[in-house]
């Protein structure tokens, strides 16, 4: 019951785009049309999904105060924490990048749809986010984190996809000049932002 | 010299990393409620901007074109590790604010923007000025959205009350802060009126 309160809410709730504005981004980028950006909100969740595991790992066992104690009790003292932000980017960086070579490796034709996508999600603000928001919250179980990083990913993918069916829409209306393109399109995910406010206080 | 000073000046209205190329907005919406943030981030933001583009440009023969994603994070990770632990020691209640937007920092396109197009191909001092203009144009925009949000959000400026005591309902008055600054969505809408009025009257550049 947890899990589904916590899932449920990072979808909606604490929604990675409209309530944190991590990963803007690309989100404003790659949402031109439906098709690529629901391919690049599926790679988001994979990565998500796999990558807080095990930063969540990481973070338990080598960083958080104390953390140390397992490998000797007289480093229980050791405070690694400051090293965090260094450790996972590090870990995102080098497992997109080992899975751009496992896919390009096996599956080309996945790669030719997903590849591009590859090295810009390494410097997706969502992904990092995510780390940190987990950190921040320290969840007490490592299931609790990945229903974490699965929930983030799947809001991202929501949000995304819902952006460039609007964006597809809109590029028939008549929009004054200036505005058209960028502006319009932050404006209406500032819309979409003020709707999934409603969302606030849900809990299951 | 010439050349020198429109590095520096381009980027702070012309091509403004955040409303003409549209890089770093994750943290330019989120630190926004308050000028006070605002400022410390937009500082932060310019000085690791400027110098991992100065340290990679230095470096920039000696990186394999495969790795150079990882190497460019490792490099920025280690500035804004060098910034958090310094605002954590100096400003903690601001860093308190700022929360995990610190740490973002790392991943602010902006920076890996400026490294990849400009850091990785040109001199070392070109690539500081170039990181520090680039900081300083997001720091405007920075600084511009949250001057609006607090003023009518909040009723203050960096703190100090702006809006007199004698207009709110409590004393008597009429006024009302307007609660929808405070929210995350009027960030968006504010940008977003920013370009436009930017674009209004940049007509040509724009196709």
């Amino acid at each position: 019951m947890e899990s589904l309160n916590l899932f449920v809410k990072s979808i909606f709730v604490d929604n990675m785009i409209f309530a944190y504005f991590l990963g803007m981004c690309s989100f404003l980028a790659v949402s031109k049309n439906v098709k690529t950006a629901a391919g690049l909100g599926l790679a988001v969740i994979f990565v998500l999904g796999i990558t807080l595991p095990i930063n969540y790992l990481l973070n338990k066992y080598l960083l958080s105060p104390g953390a140390l104690a397992w490998v000797s009790p007289s480093l229980a003292n050791v405070d690694l924490s400051f090293l965090s932000f260094i450790i996972f980017i590090a870990v995102i960086a080098s497992f997109v990048q080992l899975v751009e070579m496992v896919v390009e490796k096996f599956s080309p034709s996945l790669y030719a749809s997903l590849g591009i996508f590859l090295p810009l999600i390494a410097v997706n603000c969502a992904i990092l986010g995510a780390s940190l928001f987990m950190q921040e919250k320290a969840f007490a179980t490592l299931g609790l984190a990945t229903v974490y990083g699965l929930g983030s990913g799947v809001g991202w993918f929501l949000a995304i996809v819902s952006i460039a069916a609007i964006r597809e829409k809109i590029t028939y209306s008549n929009i004054p000049k200036p505005l058209q393109g960028l502006g319009i399109t932050f404006i209406i995910s500032g819309l979409m932002a003020i709707a999934f406010m409603g969302f606030m206080g849900i809990s299951l | 010299m010439a050349m020198d000073k429109k590095i520096f000046t381009t980027p702070l209205i012309k091509s403004n990393p955040v409303t003409a190329l549209v890089l770093g907005i994750c943290s330019a919406l989120a630190v926004t409620v308050k000028l006070e943030p605002a400022i410390v981030m937009a500082i932060s933001v310019t000085l690791v901007t400027g110098f991992s583009s100065f340290l990679i440009s230095l470096i920039r023969k000696t990186i394999p074109n495969r790795i150079r994603i990882i190497v460019q994070l490792v490099v920025v990770a280690m500035f804004v590790i060098l910034i958090e632990q310094f605002l954590k020691a100096y400003v903690y209640d601001v860093s308190k604010q700022l929360s995990v937007y610190v740490g973002l920092i790392i991943t602010n396109c902006i920076i890996m923007g400026r490294i990849e197009a400009f850091g990785l191909s040109e001199k070392p001092l070109p690539s500081l000025i170039d990181g520090l203009a680039n900081g300083l144009g997001y720091g405007l925009v920075l600084v511009v959205v949250a001057f609006f949000r607090e003023l009518l959000g909040s009723g203050t400026l960096y703190g100090m009350q702006i809006i007199p005591q004698s207009w709110y309902a409590a004393e008597g008055g009429h006024y009302l802060n307007n609660g929808l600054f405070i929210m995350p969505p009027m960030a968006l809408i504010l940008i977003g009126c920013l370009i436009w009025i930017q674009r209004c009257f940049q007509k040509d550049d724009t196709k």
